[in-house]
């Protein structure tokens, strides 16, 4: 089906099962432990055995030479694969350093041998014996000293955001030099771990030439061709199996090692082996959010209209690494004639940077909505009217192309109502509760609408249940759940006459789970295909599929009503389709948007800091299940105020790695960190999105809620931190007086 | 051998350059035959026999050779709680304890609190206040969630416990301090407090 007109109406927007608060279908399995993860599959084949994955022990360099022999002579080894017993296998879709094969390092723990063994005792011990011999070279990991060497990059997170090395409307420099207000400050975010809590794992089997993968990915399709293009083996050789994920955020789109060393484990051993990264080798051999420096210029009127803004942004990368694409909401939030935007690389030997949640805009808002806040108490406005006055219903850098929907104004409003904004005391440092100073803070989120094609086969038996087959992937989303009530609305059958599988490359192909485009464009997809299966019912029914009603698990037309399941009686009827995209996107800018409001309490003495309140008001189009997509949208408030508190990948600038690598040192919050979260969706459709007239929320959640909160610690104590996580090393030496 | 021995080679190179030692002492142990032993276990309420490689986790005990995979692995480190069960009436990280540790222990896990047809009213709770989202930490959530319901019933206090003579309740200080040892990076937090609070009013 392409989709090149707005969708008028159509039976999603009756909102019988869509739109409705509705339990996971998934929920009785996950909460009994009967969902089972890819590492769990004990029953998809037999004799499985133990993969052990070992990780360099140098950052740059090369490996001279591994010996295995002690190893190999260990109780129940059963095979060594070693990266110099291997070619220099390809890369994977997106990946930028190599998984496996060749003697060169590129950085600390990348995948250098598997031991494969009866247990995964004996294979954890085996891999002890293995020693090797490495010839170092010295590396580049210090992103504040090779900023200054950081060249103009153009790029893209491939997940809605991106630009040119320089981007330029208008003549920032003389608007800047002319405004009569103006900021410029340098904001810092440090790398972050996606810290998923299922390591990265794979079972791997062979059978002949054809190899299945049953493991954990967010993106089958693009697995499915990276495995093969590695391994060197056609596609149709290949399965992929992940139809649940525990976690990913970023850090499951790409296929990693343990895929690649699983499959070569299991060639080398001839059996099935299960392999899961270790949790250390989770940190340093897979990717990883990379550190910013951000400048943010702003020039302004005396009255607060923006008309000069800049925002450049320096991170690094691995050679062929892209950047960080901090700067791309800077292009779209606010108003204002003359914008410059850049971006800058730097080359560092660390492990790969790629994309986490809501790239480019997590760290961006960080930085930017912090810059709005100071900008604000310089022209003596509050924060929220200094963000409505400089509101735009259309792109600024090319104001003939206006945003499809954007009620930014209506989140800041109806936010600052429902958080009592009124009652903040402008004056930071002025509130005190007992022992904590109490401060109000917010920003603005605000994340683009991505369209990507994606498709599903529906089938229909006899009994009138409705089964839905796609790659797509619920990586914790809800997708399960949101594509049964696509389908149970579509069909008119209710949600427990639908069952929904997912996450397998045999099914047709979909958006998968990244860069919030999985839910709008899968259940388009799923729309797509239950439009097909209508046609297909009404035809063997012999009544006309523009009359024809599907409700109540029957299908009327006039005075004629028939059960849903007739239409099967002389055999299954399917129907497979794609939602495909016309240029409506390219016409309008679909962008989603969010108030964030925080109170954070500082105590007077240790500066520690407690969020005690957190709410996001979000316009992102038709929310299809409230339930679900408020779920999303509080984790991304929860991994916000990691952010903003307390998650840094500590780099040993020495020795070239992140040295925090557990979960242990790398601190992501907790029960303790997190109060009671509320979620306001406005109530509103975008049909220039697609026939649901929904755009993604996974990812809004996270953008933003970081300066929240420092704007917060800033109302409550007068102290402006640019240097994120805000731990309270940074606040102490200049808290006030606790007096 | 302790298990610190066990869990610290990860990276190849520490056994070769940092600690040279350390490799031979590991190379004897690991070129022998495994020590097996035998182990009986109540798991869920049925005895359970098992003859292990004696480095064997609890943890691995129940996945791997018990196959109730419901118990999760998220760090193998005792830092995320996603494998915590219900051991002799306490919670417990069950990968930082040894299964032949446990001869004669009384074990539960999520499998034993309830099934998809006959939930445990705090796995409801949990799928009715949505406490979840990939579903990796949730079976730790949930037996963790029954064990602090059972601690704070029992009056054991915890360090947000002002009052340590009065009747302790379920108040979300309590039940965010008592769970902080399961982290949930979905960040389903501020749900699992409700479906907490909810099954603390019903049990009350």
């Amino acid at each position: 089906m392409k989709f090149d007109t707005p969708a008028g109406q159509n039976p999603i927007d009756r909102l019988t099962v869509v739109g409705k608060p509705t339990d996971r279908i998934d929920g009785k399995f996950k909460t009994t432990g009967t969902a089972a993860y890819a590492y769990e599959r004990h029953d998809v084949v037999p004799n499985q055995a133990y993969g052990y994955a070992l990780g360099a022990g140098i950052a740059k360099g090369r490996v001279r030479r591994i010996d295995t022999e002690a190893a190999k002579r260990a109780p129940g080894v059963l095979a060594i694969v070693t990266t110099l017993d291997t070619p220099k296998l390809g890369l994977g879709k997106m990946n930028v350093a190599s998984l496996f094969g060749g003697d060169q390092v590129q950085h600390y723990h990348q995948a250098i041998a598997v031991v494969v063994a009866e247990t995964f005792e004996q294979a954890r011990a085996a891999s002890f014996l293995v020693s090797v011999d490495y010839a170092p070279e010295a590396g580049k990991f210090d992103l504040a000293a090779e900023a200054k060497a950081a060249k103009p990059v153009e790029g893209s997170s491939g997940e809605g955001s991106g630009g040119g090395a320089e981007d330029r409307h208008g003549d920032f420099e003389g608007a800047f030099a002319e405004a009569p207000v103006t900021l410029d400050q340098t904001y810092t975010t440090p790398d972050e771990s996606h810290a998923m809590m299922e390591p990265h794992a794979t079972i791997a089997a062979w059978d002949g030439d054809r190899l299945t993968l049953w493991t954990s990915n967010q993106m089958i399709a693009w697995t499915h061709e990276s495995i093969a293009k590695i391994l060197g083996i056609p596609k149709e050789n290949v399965r992929i199996d992940s139809p649940y994920i525990g976690g990913g955020f970023g850090g499951k789109l790409f296929v990693r090692s343990d895929a690649v060393l699983a499959a070569l484990g299991a060639k080398a051993a001839g059996r099935p082996v299960k392999l899961a990264l270790t949790r250390p080798l989770v940190i340093n051999n897979t990717t990883h959010r990379p550190a910013t420096i951000q400048n943010i210029r702003i020039g302004a009127t005396r009255d607060g209209h923006i008309t000069a803004i800049a925002h450049v942004s320096t991170s690094g990368n691995l050679q062929d690494g892209k950047p960080e694409t901090a700067v791309d909401q800077t292009k779209l939030l606010y108003a204002g004639a003359n914008r410059l935007t850049a971006m800058r690389l730097a080359h560092l030997d660390l492990p790969e940077g790629n994309s986490m949640r809501a790239p480019g805009e997590a760290p961006g808002l960080m930085a930017l909505e912090l810059a709005m806040d100071e900008m604000a108490e310089t022209l003596g406005l509050d924060p929220v009217e200094f963000r409505i006055r400089n509101d735009t219903q259309v792109d600024p850098g090319k104001p003939e192309r206006p945003f499809s929907h954007r009620d930014f104004v209506g989140c800041l409003k109806r936010g600052a109502e429902a958080f009592g904004w009124d009652k903040r005391n402008p004056k930071p440092g002025q509130v005190r509760d007992g022992q904590w100073r109490v401060g109000l803070g917010m920003a603005a989120g605000f994340r683009n609408n991505l369209l990507m094609k994606s498709g599903a086969r529906v089938r229909l038996d006899r009994t009138g249940t409705v089964t839905v087959e796609t790659d797509m992937t619920d990586v914790g989303t809800g997708s399960y759940t949101i594509i049964a009530q696509t389908a149970a609305e579509m069909m008119g059958v209710p949600l427990d006459r639908v069952v929904v599988r997912l996450g397998d490359s045999a099914y047709p192909v979909s958006a998968g789970s990244g860069g919030q485009f999985g839910a709008n464009n899968a259940t388009s997809g799923v729309y797509a295909a239950c439009v097909k299966l209508r046609e297909g019912v009404a035809q063997r029914l012999g009544i006309n599929s523009a009359d024809a009603v599907f409700e109540d698990g029957q299908v009327r037309s006039g005075n004629r009503a028939v059960p849903l399941g007739e239409a099967a009686s002389a055999g299954e009827l399917s129907a497979e389709d794609s939602i495909e995209y016309g240029d409506l996107s390219k016409k309008q800018q679909q962008s989603t948007f969010a108030g964030h409001f925080v109170e954070v309490g500082v105590d007077v003495d240790t500066a520690e800091v407690r969020v005690r309140r957190m709410l996001a008001v979000c316009a992102a189009g038709r929310i299809l299940n409230p339930k679900s997509a408020r779920s999303q949208v509080i984790g991304g408030m929860t991994m916000g105020v990691g952010a903003a508190l307390m998650e840094e990948l500590a780099v040993d600038a020495k020795r070239g790695f992140f040295a925090n690598h557990d979960l242990a040192g790398y601190e992501v919050p907790v029960h303790a960190d997190i109060p009671h979260q509320e979620v306001i969706f406005l109530d509103e459709v975008d049909p220039q999105s697609s026939p649901m007239k929904a755009k993604g929320v996974g990812e809004l959640g996270i953008c933003g809620v970081g300066a929240a909160v420092a704007n917060a610690i800033y109302n409550a104590t007068g102290v402006r931190v640019r240097d994120y996580p805000i731990t309270l090393d940074k606040l102490l030496a200049r808290m006030p007086d606790a007096a | 051998m302790s298990r610190r021995d066990l869990v610290a080679g990860a990276t190849a190179a520490a056994a070769l350059t940092a600690l040279p030692s350390s490799g031979a002492r590991a190379g004897s142990a690991a070129t022998d035959a495994p020590v097996m032993a035998k182990v009986a276990l109540t798991v869920n309420g049925q005895r359970r026999e098992l003859e292990l490689d004696a480095r064997t986790s609890l943890l691995d005990a129940a996945r791997e050779h018990l196959h109730l995979t419901g118990s999760k692995k998220g760090c193998d480190h005792g830092q995320c709680g996603a494998c915590t069960m219900i051991v002799d009436g306490r919670r417990i990280n069950s990968c930082l304890t040894l299964a032949v540790m446990h001869q004669g222990s009384e074990i539960t896990t999520i499998e034993g609190l309830g099934q998809p047809g006959n939930l445990h009213p705090m796995q409801a709770a949990f799928v009715a206040h949505d406490g979840y989202q990939c579903g990796y930490c949730t079976p730790g959530q949930i037996c963790s969630g029954v064990a602090v319901l059972a601690e704070i019933k029992a009056g054991i206090p915890s360090h947000v416990t002002a009052d340590l003579t009065g009747a302790m309740e379920a108040t979300p200080a309590e039940i965010r301090e008592r769970m902080s040892g399961n982290i949930c990076r979905c960040g389903a937090y501020s749900n699992i407090v409700e479906a907490m609070t909810e099954v603390a009013g019903r049990q009350a």
